[in-house]
This record gives C-alpha cells, sequence and structure tokens, in this order.
C-alpha cells in the first residue's frame, strides 16, 4: 500500500510573519514570530537551491506580508536563476514605489493579490487598516503595468459571502486573469474567530449557485477556482494534496511544515532548515512521515474507496474536532462526528446573533494571544 | 476593460502563443518536460507538447495543423479536430492565447 516517495512539486515560503492587515482568519499560526526570528537572505536562497535540486517547481512567496522583506527581489532572481516559477501572494498594501517593476523584472511570474471586501468599507474593516481597498486597486493596476499576470484572491466568510458578485466584477475590472473564491479554513486565527465567520447555510448556497454561473458565463475570460467551505461539506478536501505528498511549506524561522496548521498536532516535532538540509527533512522527518499515504489510517478511512482521492482530509481539523490527529476528517459524511460540523454552524450562528459592543474580531496581532484580551 | 474581454474562439487563422504565466520547461529531476501555470503544473504528453511547442504567436493553426500531419504522417482532417479540441480547451483555460 504504500507508493515509493516522490519529490515535492510545490512549496510556500512564510518569508515573514510580519503584516500590516490584521485579518482575523490568518492561516499563521496564533505564536507569531518576531522579525529577529527570520531566517536571512543567503539561508533562504541556500533553501531554495536545495528545493529546486530536490524538484520543487513552484514556489508560493506570502507570509505575513513578503513585501515587507527588503530583499524580496533577490529572493525572487534566486529562484528564477534556478527555473523556479514563483508567484508573489501580496496584501498589495504600502508596496513602495518601483518595487513591483524590480519584482517583474526579478523574474516574477505571477502576482496574487488578496482583497478582504470587494467594497472599501469591508476591505478596510476585515483588514483593520484604513485605507487599504485604495492601496490594493493600485497595487492591481500597477502589477498589470508591469506585465505580471494577476490573480484575484477573495477570502470569504459571513461578513463578506454576499459581495462574491462583486468580487467577480472588481477581478474583471482589473484585468485578472484569475480569481480565487476561498472560503475561509477554520485553522489558526480562523479557528479563535470561527463564531463570527462562519457563514449561513442559505448564503453557502447562494453562493455556490452564483460561482457555478459565472464560471460559465466567463469561460474563456477568467478561471474562477472556488475553495468550498469545510464545515458545509460532505467529502474532505485532500489537504495540501495529501500531508507531504507533493508539497510543504517553510515559516519565517525556516521551520520546515508539512501545512499550515501542523504545528497545532501536539505529538509532532518539526526540524528546521539549517541544522538539516531539506531532502533530509522531506524523506525523514517523523512528522512528515507520521500521516503519508494510507497506513496510518483507521477506520473508516482504510477502507474507503475514497482514501487516495481525499487522503484523510485535513489533520489539523481532525485534531481541532475530533482530537484525533489520525481520525478521518470531521468534513467527511463518514465521520462518526461528522454531526459536529453542523453543530458547529448552529453555535455560531447563535454565537454571532448575540450583540456585541465594538468589534467582535480577534484581529491578528503579534503578542496578541500571550497577553490577556 | 471589461467590455473587452471575451472568449476566444479557434479558427485555422488563429496564431496561438502561450500567455505570460505559462511556460514550458524540462524537469531534469523527473526528466519530463512540465507545463508550469500559476496554481497548476501539467505533464502533457508527447503530442500536446508538439501542440504547445508550436504555439509561437506567429504559426498558424492551419500551418501548425499541416505540420502535425506531415510529421505524424495522419490525415489532416484527423489531425485538426484533435488540434482544435486541444487548443479550445487550452484557451477556455487560459493556459494558450489566440
Amino acid at each position: 500500500m504504500n507508493e515509493p516517495l516522490l519529490p515535492p512539486i510545490g512549496m510556500l515560503a512564510e518569508l515573514t510573519h510580519r503584516c500590516p492587515l490584521q485579518c482575523p482568519y490568518c492561516s499563521n499560526p496564533l505564536e507569531l514570530l518576531k522579525a529577529n526570528r527570520e531566517l536571512d537572505t543567503q539561508t533562504w536562497l541556500d533553501l531554495f537551491s536545495q528545493a529546486a535540486d530536490l524538484g520543487i517547481l513552484q514556489v508560493h512567496l506570502s507570509g505575513g506580508e513578503p513585501t515587507l522583506r527588503r530583499d524580496l527581489d533577490q529572493l525572487i532572481a534566486g529562484l528564477s536563476a534556478r527555473g523556479v516559477y514563483t508567484n508573489l501572494i501580496t496584501a498589495g498594501v504600502g508596496i513602495a514605489e518601483g518595487r513591483i517593476e524590480a519584482f517583474a523584472e526579478a523574474g516574477l511570474d505571477h502576482l496574487q493579490l488578496s482583497f478582504q471586501g470587494a467594497r472599501p468599507a469591508t476591505t478596510d474593516r476585515i483588514g483593520n487598516h484604513k485605507g487599504g481597498h485604495e492601496k490594493k486597486l493600485e497595487t492591481a493596476r500597477r502589477a498589470r503595468a508591469a506585465g505580471l499576470p494577476l490573480t484575484i484572491n477573495a477570502p470569504i466568510h459571513r461578513h463578506n459571502i454576499e459581495e462574491v458578485p462583486e468580487f467577480i466584477d472588481l477581478a474583471l475590472s482589473l484585468g485578472a486573469e484569475r480569481l480565487e473564491i476561498a472560503n475561509v479554513q477554520y485553522a489558526g486565527w480562523a479557528l479563535t474567530n470561527r463564531d463570527q465567520l462562519m457563514p449561513e447555510r442559505a448564503a453557502v448556497d447562494r453562493q455556490a449557485e452564483i460561482v457555478a454561473a459565472a464560471r460559465e458565463r466567463l469561460t474563456g475570460i477568467m478561471n474562477i477556482d472556488f475553495v468550498t467551505p469545510d464545515y458545509f461539506a460532505i467529502y474532505p478536501k485532500p489537504c495540501m494534496g495529501g500531508w507531504a505528498r507533493d508539497a510543504f511549506m517553510v515559516a519565517p524561522d525556516g521551520t520546515v511544515l508539512p501545512c499550515h496548521a501542523a504545528q497545532t498536532i501536539p505529538s509532532l516535532s518539526f526540524e528546521r532548515f539549517g541544522p538539516r538540509s531539506l531532502a533530509e527533512i522531506w524523506r525523514n522527518s517523523p512528522a512528515f512521515n507520521a500521516f503519508r499515504g494510507t497506513d496510518w489510517m483507521q477506520q473508516p478511512c482504510r477502507s474507503c474507496e475514497r482514501r487516495e482521492i481525499d487522503w484523510g482530509g485535513c489533520r489539523c481539523q481532525a485534531m481541532a474536532i475530533a482530537g484525533d490527529a489520525a481520525a478521518t476528517d470531521p468534513a467527511c459524511a463518514k465521520s462518526p462526528i461528522h454531526a459536529r460540523m453542523a453543530m458547529l454552524i448552529d453555535e455560531a450562528q447563535r454565537a454571532a446573533a448575540v450583540p456585541s459592543p465594538g468589534e467582535q474580531f480577534v484581529y491578528r496581532r503579534i503578542g496578541v494571544v500571550t497577553e490577556p484580551a | 476593460m471589461t467590455a473587452l474581454r471575451e472568449r476566444a474562439l479557434v479558427s485555422s487563422r488563429s496564431m496561438p502563443s502561450l500567455p505570460k504565466h505559462v511556460r514550458i520547461q524540462y524537469d531534469p529531476v523527473r526528466q519530463a518536460f512540465a507545463v508550469l501555470s500559476p496554481e497548476k503544473i501539467f505533464w502533457p504528453n508527447d503530442i500536446s507538447l508538439d501542440i504547445l511547442r508550436r504555439c509561437d504567436g506567429r504559426s498558424t493553426v492551419g500551418h501548425i495543423i499541416a505540420e502535425l500531419a506531415a510529421d505524424y504522417d495522419a490525415e489532416q482532417e484527423a489531425v485538426a479536430a484533435d488540434v482544435v479540441a486541444f487548443l479550445q480547451e487550452w484557451s477556455d483555460k487560459l493556459l494558450v492565447k489566440l
């Protein structure tokens, strides 16, 4: 049943946890790293070179806000020299004059720009950054002017799910080739803010119809990727394409992880690049091998005909909701605790219905989780 | 800007090219040609690769069909149907520009 270990294809590099936005669903861990923990330029370049040797063809440069790294153009150039496809994932606020052009010059292949809302007030509120929307529009224009292909990323939750048609118009008006309508995944900060973010079932159903119709209408004009919300699902997603199967990520301090939220699984410990090479970690890290393939699976996954389609779903969601990282992802209708998902949706609706003064989000900030709110 | 964009349809006079966000690259690790795009990586078979390599923005679809028919020693009509269907599919996914 164990297949041979294949080389990884994709890597997400979280260059920094610093970010001008404070989105309450950020996929970064609750314990954010400060700038003094970040790898230096040469270490990232060494890591990228090892990644290319290992078979990585595509690197997503992310954060935090990756453009806060002053060496970003150098990092792009390093990847580009190795023929690695580079995708910059940016919030698009506060990027100094000339830098987007410098990224393009360094060989950047593609730019992905997030919009927290299709309306300025929504973007500014969700990111807790005044004037953010206008800056993002400007970033999109500059990216297009620099000849960069553009994806608009829209993380969806109860406060902007009704804006989906406007997101589609916005992405078209900005000349984007792609739009991601990405329902928030409840890990990291989104798990903390789940009750405030969870959409209503009727809104989720409407959204699915709107996206299906837009995809049909926009065939050959703009691609729409639709990341559906797990809590409303019947089958789980093949999270990361399967644990440590063809992709991994690196945290700002060089910790190599199978996925964003892997550090929420207390039984696992993770290794850092530097003390160990990327190839060693990919092949031999006990954390990477913990949920690789299908041998670790319990029932109902073990005998399920979909076990190599969804690879048991998300290990971190199993940890968060079932309390067992090796359990079937509760998003799956075959999970013995699948009904818990519907209960959590209902709980969120009740919690959100209670009026409370002031902002209800726990905004993403360095140090916020270690201090009493 | 919105109004200017519409779905492109393949004709024998189309001159397909790869958009800037798509490139063909040999991968020494897997010893195969990959097509790299923003989120996906494709591993085209020999025939797909032969079509994509000819998408240079100068050759017409008619010319590409004639060349492939000669290379594969096949009927032009049969080749034409496959090439047109392939290019329309790739254009619809915005992986080929017409």
